[in-house]
């Protein structure tokens, strides 16, 4: 369990990227932080693996105060991926993903094995093993950076956007990938994005985040559209327009589910 | 044209391959001189560099300690140290290490800034202490920039170690020095050429050995690419990657 207690952040130039914060991310479970652009969701992920230090309140990971752990040590135990795949250009694929183990004193024969099992996890080919990331495309470069998240087999992965660059088929692959993984392997998943049928695709929770690092709601998808906390909330996640704001109309004697701007979405089930 | 045939004649003549103040014996002080110009020189400019680069502070300085630096007459400061220090190799060996540290500072801190923030920033995140972070990301990726630096500053020595002649009995810049004195241009001029040969072999080496260090998946980029991609990115806006805890 991941919990922080009244965190706020305040940067040397005096901006607040997050600003009192506290909620508790459950184990095995995906959490997802959503909200537009500059809404400190990045400052807040990377206060779980000490790359930024609360100014004030703590984070907590099964209850011990990360303050308290070595950065490096805790870095070492928690998977990470970011946007740019952020590959060691001048290594091959196989060393990108056995990294961390062999940081760790792994010996390289059981990183490597375990390096080429994860591709397999990540649904790349072992061909690509001896291959520069350069030499991949963006798509199979986001699926090394999971590999490399999940090499150490740790109880947490903190992932920053991390399809946010490839095109929206790819994405779409990505995710459903990421959502079959989580199936198998029920990591606690902290996930950020900006885009909301992303968060809600793959978030039990989704925490929504505003302007000035504040959180709106934190909440399971249905409950946020349920109950949406206030207007930013309903306005953000699009309740009352679109493709959320769907009514039921009859036709030929078929009820149909029809959007917001009169498009029908399906048919009801019954 | 008659003075360049007598040069070479006077480069070619065996009794010059010999004896004492051969050309062998004053090409190895030469060498001698600048490799240890260089060592002195990197020992000091290359850490600072990396620190430099690895952490952006202290980058003004550098700066400005390298622009003072460029600006001192090498003859002057070599004059002024031999009066100091006496005749020998000390004072030349100082004035040449003086000389080579700007190109190899402003090497090394190029070098070490080029890398790409984000890579950086993944490295560390991963779990990378920070003497990795420089010697297993920085460096490798840096490695052609870094020895862009020592290939100029090598120049540099190569050309003006022909000064130690000035104040020492050592080098290829015997030959200058003595040729004026006795008005013997042909050995003069030899003495000169020996001293631009050196340097393009030694500068073709460094040309090799530059290719050479940039890293196979950097190489696989580029030939891609065909170098569309900007060298040296800068800090990504909004991504808050200059916040890391240096232990
Ligand atoms: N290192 C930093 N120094 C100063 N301000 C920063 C830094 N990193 C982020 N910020 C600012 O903090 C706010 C939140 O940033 P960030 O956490 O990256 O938000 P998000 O990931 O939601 O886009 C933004 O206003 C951003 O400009
Ligand atoms: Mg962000």
């Amino acid at each position: 369990m991941i919990e922080f207690r009244d965190v706020t952040k305040r940067y040397p130039d005096g901006t607040v990227a997050v600003a009192g914060v506290d909620i508790v991310i459950e184990p095995h479970s995906t959490t997802v932080l959503v909200g537009s652009s500059g809404s400190g969701k990045t400052t807040l992920l990377r206060m779980i693996n000490r790359m930024v230090d609360p100014t004030h309140g703590q984070v907590l990971i099964d209850g011990e105060d990360v303050a308290t752990v070595d950065p490096v040590q805790l870095r070492r135990g928690i998977g990470y991926v970011m946007q740019n795949s952020g590959l060691l250009p001048h290594r091959k694929v196989i060393d990108n993903v056995a990294t961390v183990p062999l940081l760790r004193g792994e010996k390289r024969r059981a990183a490597y094995d375990r390096a080429l099992e994860l591709l397999d996890t990540v649904g790349l080919d072992r061909s690509l093993a001896d291959k520069y990331p350069s030499q991949l495309s963006g798509g199979q470069q986001q699926r090394v950076g999971v590999a490399r998240g999940l090499a150490v087999d740790p109880n947490i992965l903190l992932m920053d956007e991390p399809f946010g660059a490839v095109d929206p088929i790819v994405r779409s692959e990505l995710q459903q990938e990421l959502l079959r993984l989580q199936g198998e392997l029920g990591k606690t998943v902290v996930f950020v994005t900006h885009d909301i049928d992303e968060a809600f695709l793959l978030g039990d929770q989704v925490v929504i985040m505003q302007q000035g690092g504040k959180i709106s709601q934190a909440a399971s998808p249905a409950e946020i559209l349920a109950n949406p906390a206030d207007a930013f909330v309903a306005d953000f996640v699009g309740a009352e327009r679109g493709k959320r704001a769907l009514h039921v109309t009859e036709l030929d004697g078929r009820r149909l589910v029809v959007d917001g701007d009169g498009r029908p979405a399906g048919v009801l089930a019954s | 044209m008659n003075l360049f045939l007598d040069a070479f004649a006077w480069i070619f003549d065996p009794v010059n391959w010999s004896g004492a103040g051969s050309i062998p014996q004053r090409l190895w002080e030469h060498i001698w001189i600048s490799a240890v110009v260089l060592l002195i020189a990197s020992a000091i400019a290359l850490p600072a560099g990396a620190v430099i680069g690895h952490t952006g502070r202290g980058r003004e300085s550098a700066v400005r300690v390298s622009g003072g630096l460029r600006a001192l007459p090498t003859l002057g400061v070599l004059t002024l140290f031999g009066l100091w220090i006496g005749i020998g190799l000390a004072a030349p060996i100082i004035a040449l290490v003086i000389l080579a540290i700007p190109p190899l500072l402003a090497g090394a801190y190029a070098g070490f800034e080029s890398v790409d923030r984000r890579t950086i920033d993944a490295a560390r995140a991963m779990g990378m202490r920070e003497s990795q972070i420089v010697g297993r990301v920085e460096l490798p990726l840096g490695l052609p920039i870094i020895v862009g630096g020592i290939r100029s500053a090598t120049l540099q020595i190569i050309a003006t170690a022909t000064l130690a002649a000035y104040i020492a009995d050592d080098g290829l810049g015997r030959f200058i020095f003595a040729g004026l004195k006795t008005r013997d241009y042909a050995e003069m001029l030899g003495g000169s050429i020996l001293v631009i040969v050196l340097a393009l072999v030694v500068d073709g080496c460094f040309a090799i050995t530059q290719r050479l260090v940039v890293p196979a998946g950097v190489r696989a980029t580029r030939a891609r690419e065909l170098g569309s991609r900007p060298s040296r990115p800068r800090v990504a806006v909004g991504q808050p990657i200059t916040e890391g805890n240096r232990e």
